[in-house]
């Protein structure tokens, strides 16, 4: 019943793919871009996630599904540590980027090469020029001149560039639901990160607007690694390259897209896909 | 049945009277101020008004420009004391300070609110008139400027607190640090809020006259500098309407007439502002 479409090629160690740090391990296979082990994470007393093991592949978009409030959200703000700014949040568990340990990173430098969307678009009260505008120049990366090519090359990935070339002095909130969501990520685009992550970034849009993203995303995997989170598991079938099912804080399993919604392993998985779940 | 239909239409017709004859209350009675104030004070406005030193004891004429500059010296002056602290104040409070120390400034401030504005007179006459010997321009502004700083502070972090969460976690995810993404994203946000509560702020002391009392006194002359006693509108309201000659009770109601249209202008003005562009939520075209 659920197709895979633009499925492709599943090895994890494709040679195409590109990653900043030389290869580990022998013969073109690189180490995943992020890996997570023995992750629990905690809201003051009460713990959101238990012992999670991840590797999110390089070049590839993976999935994240789950019924709401089994910690997807919680997972994914470890991965840039914007869970930092939560009170009484802590992290425990090993959490490496390119096989750096990402918690002794300074946080500001991991949220520059980790970008994120969120659920619902929240484009800041400037222009189009200006919310795009917004990493280079906080990050001290606006250069005088290349600046607005810069901008219209975010613009152009997060395929919003033919929509608002003539209006980029307007107000970012002149745009419609899915434009704003587009815009927000060309933003999150600029600052050029290695990982991007979407937390439901279609759920408040339209069937039409929705695909313009599914489709974006695809593109934009070429460049970065993208992790999404999403409550529609056709979306997860349709764009991800592998998929992880969450449930009550943990991850149940963890496999090629085709897989997970083909010849799941475990039963849970099976009850969520199907839909007997809840 | 049918009467209990009829006496929920009649409630009805009740309310909307009532509630319909207090709301024109209110404004008859701001008109009726308005047009009691302009029928004895514009009649008595005149070019010399704006113009012309007070006109020695006894002489006709004469104006009250040394009142209209001196309260603005003391004004500027309170807003340069008052503004900085209660922006800044409120930027701490919203942004950085923990729950019981906001809690400790939340408190302080509305009891500083709340002190009558004759004791504030007292407090800097005690501690700047009486140290400095004389009376100035500049402990009238001190005074006027103590009095801006607790709705300074707590307008500033209403109008910070309602920038949504989600505008602070797009600037944080871009890699802005806290401050810059309160300088860059949030102060933003939350300007014309904050521009509009420091006007109505300024507003409210212009008419302030018990602390000016102890504090810039009165002038019949220019004040130069910072440094000298000074003429200023309420004041001058308030020694004018009480004197026995009959034209300087029309130069009081001339400058009761200023003074409010300067705090009508400044209200309306802060009220379109805030109309204009307050922030609004996305949701699409
Ligand atoms: N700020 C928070 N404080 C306390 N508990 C939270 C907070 N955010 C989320 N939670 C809890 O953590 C669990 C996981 O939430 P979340 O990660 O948002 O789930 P999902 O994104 O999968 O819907 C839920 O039980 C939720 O109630
Ligand atoms: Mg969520």
């Amino acid at each position: 019943m659920v197709t895979s479409t633009g499925m492709i090629s599943m090895e994890i160690t494709d040679p195409a793919t590109r990653t900043r740090e030389a290869p580990k391990a022998s013969a073109g296979a690189v180490g995943p871009k992020l890996r997570v082990s023995g992750l629990n994470f905690y809201y003051g007393k009460k713990q959101a996630l238990f012992d999670v093991d991840l590797d999110v592949p390089a070049n590839r978009i993976t999935g994240l599904i789950g019924p709401s409030g089994c910690g997807k959200s919680t997972f994914l703000r470890t991965l840039n540590r914007m869970y930092e700014t939560v009170q009484h949040g802590r992290a425990e568990g090993r959490l490496e980027l390119d096989g750096e340990n990402l918690m002794e990173l300074d946080a500001i430098s991991v949220r520059r090469r980790v970008g994120m969307v969120f659920q619902k678009s929240n484009p800041f009260p400037k222009s189009i020029f200006d919310n795009v505008a917004f990493g280079l120049r906080v990050n001290g990366l606006a250069r005088r001149g290349t600046l607005h090519e810069a901008v219209e090359r975010s613009l152009r990935r997060a395929a919003l560039w033919d929509e608002v070339k003539d209006l980029l002095h307007a107000s970012a909130y002149k745009l419609s639901g899915g434009q704003q969501q587009r815009l927000c990520i060309a933003r999150a685009l600029a600052v050029d990160p290695e990982v991007l992550l979407l937390d439901e970034p279609c759920s408040a849009l339209d069937p039409i607007a929705t695909a313009k993203i599914e489709e974006l995303l695809f593109d934009l995997k070429k460049q970065c690694t993208v992790v999404l989170v999403t409550h529609n598991m056709q979306q997860a079938a349709r764009v991800a390259d592998v998929t992880g099912f969450f449930l009550l804080g943990r991850l149940i399993e963890f496999n090629t897209t085709e897989v997970i919604f083909k010849t799941p392993a475990r039963r849970e998985t099976e009850d969520y896909i199907t839909g007997r779940f809840g | 049945m049918k009467s209990f239909v009829f006496r929920k239409k009649a409630m009805n017709i009740l309310m909307i009277g009532l509630t319909g004859l207090c709301t024109l209350m209110t404004g008859a009675i701001l008109f009726f101020f308005l047009g009691y104030l302009v029928s004895r004070g514009a009649s008595s406005l005149n070019w010399a008004f704006f113009t012309k030193l007070p006109a020695p004891v006894g002489e006709i004429g004469g104006g009250m420009a040394n009142a209209i500059v001196g309260s603005g010296k003391v004004l500027l002056l309170a807003t340069l004391i008052g503004v900085p602290i209660g922006f800044l104040g409120g930027v701490y409070l919203n942004e950085y300070a923990g729950a019981t120390m906001a809690f400790v400034i939340r408190y302080a401030t509305d009891l500083l609110n709340g002190v009558p504005s004759i004791v504030i007179g007292i407090v800097v006459y005690a501690l700047v008139v009486h140290p400095m010997g004389h009376f100035s321009t500049f402990a009238g502004g001190v005074a006027l400027g103590i009095m801006m700083i607790p709705i300074s502070v707590r307008s500033t972090e209403e109008f910070l607190h309602a920038v949504p969460m989600s505008l602070r976690e797009a600037a944080i995810a871009l890699g802005a640090s806290k401050w810059k993404a309160i300088v860059t994203v949030i102060i933003p946000a939350a300007i014309r809020g904050i521009v509009t509560g420091t006007m109505l702020d300024f507003a409210r002391v212009a008419g302030e006259t018990a602390p000016l009392l102890f504090t810039a006194l009165g002038n019949q002359f220019w004040s130069p500098g910072w440094n000298h006693e000074t003429a200023t509108l309420p004041f001058v309201v308030y020694t004018y309407a009480l004197s026995a000659y009959q034209d300087w009770h029309r130069q009081a109601w001339a400058a009761g007439f200023v003074l409010l249209m300067l705090v009508l202008g400044i209200n309306v003005t802060a009220r379109l502002i805030l109309s204009r562009g307050s922030y609004r939520p996305s949701g699409g075209a």
